[in-house]
């Protein structure tokens, strides 16, 4: 047992099993789709060059990155009223709004999406409400477009970019407005030359987390766009189940790594990742 | 709006505040002087802060009115105000620089350029921080952090100056260091001060006069001298330091008698207080003693070791005597 007298050795011995889980499970058939990608049908950058030269494939991405940019954005703006409600409220609100905010985000996304289902859909809540009071006649296509995937995203996105905007609101002195309009600012002008600046890094670590989960997101999408806004990840998984072509949506699914990889790497430089990702 | 705002005095009147069933201010009012430096003093929840940010424009009060020269600015916005305010823990704003943090209140008035960069060096070299302009306030420290506060809050020549607890974060050298400079900083610009502590030394070393507040009431008002020689109760002799009340049956007089224990000192046989010493402190060139009377009273005296001929040890009988010149006779409270 005199091995395990040198500290550093029972560090990794402790975080050896989930590192061994991490490699078999992840790694490994992370790296299989990546070879693939590069080896099926044939070896060479065949399948990269057929998703450069496929109009539906360049669509579909311009889908994404809109979709993705979109709900970030919008929940960018929601979640930041909230965040900012939430940490000006007296504790007993607080405690109850925050927990509002952290059910939704245990609340299964296959059950979310399928509540959207219900309130969207042609004689869904919202259409049968409209037309029972007579403000239109026929009912608004909610369902299976591009609305109902910025919908049902926002909605899954929400909780994951009010919790980074907290914590970051958290952390300002609320003195500091007071000061600002002690020295003569008015509220919107403590506001925007205090408060705000002094949240951008809760803003900017808050967008990387919703805009990558964004561009992979698959079950929203795939069902409130009822396969006709198919996003990236839905595009995958048709090449790959439906069409049975492992190698192109291997390569689709390389594009989307190096593309998230690439995000972090700019990122990075501006601001500390560790600090976006709840770490130190 | 005015030729000149300094020409006009602050005038509490009659205000109240309640919070619940808390009265954090019953019936305050008090008349600062022009360029006076006004100091509220007390415990906590004795409504100093509330009297002060009730002032700033942060609190409004239930009733009463607050007047700058003939304006009621009672309601007034705290943007309104033009004054200026140095909070506790000083509020610099981080994500600007020292300069920036400076110059931000003559932004706001719309004070830029030329005219902007002259006030802010000026305000920076009053405070000797010319050359910590670029810097961001996190690499400054403590002491430097609340001159630029300082600084930030007289650059646009205010009407007044509030100070909460400015120097409560600072260690005792630097906070007496910089309770110099404030009294420097004082006569320099000529500006009214009104500034919140719960320190008595603070309070004596620097105010023309003070107003020692309780229960939301200020309780006695006066200069330093006048409060230290003649407290007007108990509670302020207490507040201002004084250690021992006398009862009538060991002075033989009606009410109470408060004596310093730097007033209260050995007397051979002559004494008029004997008591046993239960504890002593060393503090360099003198000794503070506790002793316990007979009928259970604690006292405390303090010896100079330069002028003592015999140095009490602890269980030591003593007697003790006080001149009549530094006692301070009370009604009975």
């Amino acid at each position: 047992m005199r091995i395990l007298a040198n500290p550093m050795l029972r560090y990794w011995l402790l975080i050896a099993p989930a590192l061994l889980a991490m490699a078999v499970f992840y790694f490994y058939p992370i790296s299989h789709v990546l070879w693939m990608s590069v080896t099926l049908p044939e070896p060479g950058v065949s399948n990269f060059e057929s998703l450069a030269a496929s109009r539906s494939v360049q669509r579909m991405l311009w889908t994404t990155l809109r979709i993705a940019v979109l709900s970030t954005m919008i929940s960018l703006i929601l979640a930041y009223f909230v965040a900012y409600v939430i940490s000006t409220v007296d504790e007993r609100r607080r405690r109850l709004l925050f927990m509002g905010v952290v059910i939704s985000l245990w609340i299964s996304v296959l059950v979310r999406a399928f509540a959207w289902f219900a309130l969207l859909r042609n004689d869904g809540l919202i259409n049968q409400a409209l037309i029972g009071m007579g403000l239109i006649d026929r009912p608004l296509p909610l369902m299976w477009n591009e609305f109902a995937v910025l919908v049902g995203m926002v909605h899954y996105m929400l909780p994951l970019a009010i919790l980074p905007l907290y914590s970051g609101m958290q952390s300002i002195d609320p003195r500091l407005v007071a000061a600002a309009r002690g020295l003569g600012a008015s509220r919107m002008t403590a506001f925007w030359k205090i408060w705000f600046p002094l949240t951008l890094p809760g803003v900017f670590a808050a967008s990387i987390l919703v805009f990558i989960y964004s561009l992979g997101f698959y079950v929203t999408p795939a069902l409130l766009g009822g396969g006709k806004k198919m996003m990236v990840a839905e595009y995958i998984k048709v090449q790959i189940l439906e069409v049975v072509n492992w190698g192109l949506g291997s390569a689709l699914a390389t594009l989307l790594l190096i593309f998230v990889l690439v995000t972090l790497a700019i990122v990075s430089r501006v601001v500390d990742l560790r600090k976006v990702f709840g770490a130190g | 709006m005015h030729a000149n705002p300094n020409d006009q005095t602050l005038s509490v009147q009659g205000i109240n505040k309640r919070y619940g069933t808390f009265q954090a201010l019953n019936d305050v009012g008090i008349d600062v002087k022009r360029g006076e430096f006004l100091t509220l003093l007390g415990p906590s929840g004795s409504g100093k802060t509330t009297l002060l940010m009730s002032v700033a424009g942060f609190i409004q009060p239930d009733s009463g009115r607050i007047m700058l020269g003939a304006q009621d600015i009672t309601f007034a916005a705290p943007e309104k105000r033009n004054f200026g305010m140095v909070f506790q823990g000083y509020a610099l704003f981080p994500h600007l620089k020292v300069r920036e943090n400076v110059a931000f209140p003559l932004k706001m008035r719309g004070i830029r350029g030329a005219a902007a960069t002259k006030s802010v060096a000026e305000a920076l070299e009053l405070v000797g921080l010319a050359d910590k302009g670029e810097r961001y306030p996190r690499e400054l420290s403590g002491g430097q952090q609340q001159r630029v506060a300082l600084a930030r809050a007289i650059v646009f020549q205010p009407h007044l100056l509030l100070l909460d607890e400015p120097l409560s974060a600072l260690d005792t050298q630097l906070r007496g260091q910089l309770q110099t400079e404030l009294k420097r900083l004082h006569r320099a610009v000529g500006l009214t001060f009104i500034y919140v502590t719960h320190d008595q030394g603070e309070a004596l070393s620097m105010s023309d006069r003070i107003a020692v507040m309780k229960d939301g009431r200020i309780v006695q008002l006066g200069a330093p001298s006048a409060l230290y020689n003649r407290p007007a109760n108990r509670f302020v002799a207490e507040f201002l330091g004084v250690e021992n009340f006398l009862p009538e049956r060991l002075t033989g007089r009606q009410g109470l008698l408060a004596v310093r224990a730097s007033a209260l000192s050995l007397a051979g046989k002559a004494g008029r207080i004997s008591a046993r010493v239960s504890d002593l402190d060393y503090h360099g060139a003198e000794i503070r003693y506790t002793a316990q009377t007979e009928c259970g009273l604690s006292l405390r005296f303090n010896l100079s070791l330069r002028d003592a001929a015999h140095v009490p040890q602890e269980n030591e009988n003593v007697t003790l005597d006080w001149q009549e010149k530094d006692a301070l006779p009370f009604p009975a409270a």
